[in-house]
């Protein structure tokens, strides 16, 4: 289980972009986080894996406080918590198959994984997970030879070789087209379920949130304003987390779509 | 189908592509160049007893530096210093007006053929000559002193500059061209109002570029009497006076990294 | 851009205004005339009479240098295979210690940015600042005359070149990528070969194909303050007027340049 315990994040400029936010997530559930740009959700990932290191208030994951940890230990945390980015960060000039490998690193000694002498398991992983996500042939092309939507794919294949208990997905459809979107936010969510994983999925696309997920949660300005079953969601509560705006037709549209 | 594939590679080892394909291209290139490398050192004679007698006197050099002696060659050095800028101001001032109209042939989008083969030969030939080699020409034809220095400054910035010159011409925006061609120009009107207003920025920058390395060259060039500073540099390592030649060393380096400074400075207002 | 009014109602149209365009005036004069001074400077240090004379003298050394001695080519291959050498190794060299320095240098992987970062990047500048042919004199006063003198001077000199142009591929990386490597809890070595140097690959290719270009042309006159190639052979030659071997050593050398710039253009279009 993930408890989030008065995080707040306070930029060297000054920016709040976190406000002593408290926020459980138990385990295999899928969250979507939602809010303007600038709320601070993709902060409260990063402080999450500490790529950001939050200003005060705690992290536990299964019970361990990972603000506190050192370096090495800070690493074997990580290993417990995938992430999947928004352009895809995957490294252009490697292979698919080197991708994916990456996330077995925190497991492999450096001198393996300079030369690229994996464990046999993890390589086996990784045919596994490439077919999962319909990249076998793709294995020995370089990322940058991929379109956007395998990337994320990759990117996806490279989170769970980790075999995490969360993943931390940060705009995964900001970049690809509405139906690449939708089988991206399908495939995380079949594998959170396959995998029991729990996720948080910051997302800017209200309507892909209803679509995917049980629980929704709502930022602005670095607090918490809305947390609920996306059946919640009214057009007054999307008032409060965006702003004034016709909300009427973002949730009506989905409905219809659900059905 | 693909689990099939799935099952064939499950438990296979899994390999990086190599970079170059064919195997025996490959073998060959490694090959050759550990021939190339046990050959190469081969033929290099290293005086091991005379490199260790020299790390005694490196290391008199290296502590030179901490107490440089600026004054007891001061005129000779203020002199060569002085000699050195002004090669550089004249001739980066003389390479940027002869490389305009050079770098206006060497544009193929602008110059007609003829003019572009003269430009180009000229820039190449340019590129091509090292600056001491042109120097030693100068001296040999003009006698020693600045002159022989200035005219292969000159030379040298003339083949930098219009080469860039005319490549940032070849890519220039054509919209902005045709527009002014459009209105019924003359030719000098359109390079004034077409193609100046668009690599003028960068011609600045490269300018200002040249004269940071004429100013680099033109403390070479007194090794081979072309005048300048290289000339009290080379008497002070003749007479292995260590603490002369690390005080010009460092007169040298502050001015480069200064003029390096200013230029960052000039090219980031202009741009 | 004003446009005055004059009493009559008239409206004229300047593209600056009267201070503007008197500053314009007033730097085109200073330039002008730090140009004139400079140029009475040099004039003054000429002598002029060697000037008027320059186109006899050119044409006689000319006549003297046509037809190259061609058959003194023989002499010419072992130090045009030293001349090669120098270059091709100094760069070597000088890359196996341009790149530590680089990761010293760069912003976003330097250990200590007000420690290290400074003397990594003093390291840069002193090097390049000073020309390889200074170098050259300097460590054939040290070490001694010859191939070794010139290789080590080439590779100093590449230094700092190298490492300027690598650690600003460096600052230049994609960060996302380096992120995403070190969410999967990779140690910093790891994350320095997965996340970093698959990046700057290939500009750390096209620097070195670059840089050993530039060395074929400098090695070519290292020979004149005796640090070996070719440039000892100009030497001993520009020493006996020997004007028609001097012709030969000139055509060879611009063959090794134009070859060297046409096989660098080559490597580095198949790269990037």
């Amino acid at each position: 289980m993930l408890k989030l315990e008065k995080l707040t994040k306070t930029y060297a400029t000054g920016d709040k972009a976190l406000c002593a936010v408290d926020l459980e997530v138990p385990n295999g559930q899928v969250l979507a986080l939602i809010g303007p740009s600038g709320a601070g959700k993709s902060t409260l990932i990063r402080c999450v894996n500490r790529l950001v290191e939050p200003t005060s208030g705690k992290v536990l994951l299964g019970g361990e406080d990972i603000t506190s940890l050192g370096s090495s230990a800070l690493r074997r945390a990580r290993r417990n918590m995938g992430m999947i980015f928004q352009e895809y960060a995957l490294v252009e000039r490697l292979t698919v198959m080197e991708n994916v490998l990456s996330g077995r690193l925190g497991f492999v000694g450096f001198w393996r994984s300079f030369l690229r002498k994996f464990p046999q398991s993890d390589v086996d992983e990784a045919f596994r997970l490439l077919d999962r996500v319909g990249l076998l042939e793709m294995a020995n092309k370089r990322a940058d030879e991929l379109s956007g939507g395998q990337r994320q794919r990759v990117g996806i294949a490279r989170a769970l070789i980790q075999n995490p208990e969360l993943l931390l997905v940060d705009e995964p459809t900001a970049s690809l087209d509405p139906k690449t979107s939708r089988q991206i936010m399908r495939l995380i969510c079949e594998l959170c379920e396959e995998r029991k994983l729990a996720a948080i999925i910051n997302i800017h696309d209200v309507a892909l949130a209803q679509m995917f997920v049980q629980r929704i949660v709502g930022m602005k300005k670095g607090e918490l304003q809305f947390d609920g079953s996306p059946d919640l969601l009214t057009p007054d509560v999307l008032t409060r987390i965006y702003g004034e705006e016709d909300w009427k037709a973002t949730i009506t549209k989905v409905e219809e779509e659900v059905e | 189908m693909s689990s099939s594939t799935l099952e064939a590679k499950l438990g296979t080892q899994w390999r990086k592509p190599h970079f170059i394909k064919s195997p025996y291209t490959r073998y060959a290139l490694i090959g050759g160049t550990i021939i190339y490398l046990v050959f190469a050192f081969n033929s290099i004679e290293v005086n091991w007893l005379r490199v260790s007698e020299g790390l005694v006197r490196g290391w008199r050099f290296i502590s030179a530096f901490a107490s440089p002696d600026f004054l007891s060659h001061g005129t000779d050095i203020r002199d060569g210093m002085i000699e050195s800028v002004i090669m550089t101001v004249a001739s980066t001032v003389v390479g940027i007006l002869i490389s305009i109209p050079i770098g206006l042939g060497a544009a193929r989008n602008i110059a007609p053929l003829p003019i572009y083969l003269v430009c180009r030969t000229i820039v190449a030939l340019s590129r091509a000559l090292n600056e001491i080699i042109v120097a030693i020409l100068m001296v040999a034809i003009f006698g020693f002193g600045p002159l022989a220095g200035f005219i292969t400054l000159s030379f040298a910035s003339i083949g930098f500059l219009s080469k860039l010159l005319a490549e940032d011409i070849e890519d220039l925006d054509r919209a902005q061209a045709e527009a002014i061609k459009a209105t019924g120009s003359s030719w000098l009107q359109w390079i004034n109002y077409g193609i100046q207003p668009q690599v003028m920025p960068r011609l600045i920058g490269l300018s200002m570029y040249r004269l940071d390395i004429n100013f680099r060259e033109s403390a070479v060039l007194g090794l081979v009497g072309a005048g300048g500073i290289g000339a009290t540099l080379n008497t002070s390592f003749d007479r292995y006076e260590y603490d002369t030649a690390a005080a010009i060393l460092l007169i040298i380096i502050t001015t480069v990294m200064s003029l390096e400074y200013l230029s960052g400075i000039i090219r980031a207002k202009v741009q | 851009m004003p446009i005055y009014e004059s009493s009559a109602g008239k409206k004229t149209w300047q593209l600056r205004n009267r201070n503007a365009q008197l500053l314009r005036w007033f730097a085109y004069i200073v330039g002008v005339s730090v140009f004139m001074w400079c140029w009475n400077e040099i004039s003054q240090a000429t002598n002029w009479y060697f000037v008027w004379d320059a186109p006899r003298i050119a044409t006689d050394i000319v006549s003297r240098a046509m037809p190259p001695k061609w058959s003194y080519v023989e002499k010419l291959w072992g130090p045009l295979w030293d001349t090669f050498n120098i270059a091709t190794l100094g760069t070597v060299l000088a890359l196996v210690m341009a790149v530590p320095v680089a990761f010293l240098a760069a912003r976003n992987t330097t250990p200590s940015a007000l420690f290290v970062r400074p003397l990594a990047l003093l390291i840069i500048v002193s090097t390049r600042s000073i020309n390889s042919l200074i170098w050259a004199l300097l460590l054939v006063a040290i070490i001694g005359p010859g191939v070794f003198a010139g290789l080590v001077a080439i590779a100093i000199r590449s230094i700092g070149f190298c490492a300027k142009l690598l650690y600003e591929a460096i600052e230049e990386i994609d960060t996302s990528q380096v992120e995403a490597i070190t969410a999967t809890g990779a140690s910093r070595w790891q994350v320095m070969i997965y996340g970093i140097v698959p990046q700057i690959l290939p500009a750390f290719a096209g620097i070195s194909v670059f840089r050993w270009d530039i060395n074929i042309r400098e090695s070519t006159v290292l020979g004149l303050v005796g640090a070996g190639g070719i440039g000892l052979q100009l030497q001993g030659s520009l020493n006996t007027l020997a004007w028609a071997q001097v012709a030969l050593i000139l055509i060879i050398i611009l063959i090794a340049v134009i070859v060297s710039e046409w096989v660098s253009a080559k490597v580095r279009g198949a790269i990037i």
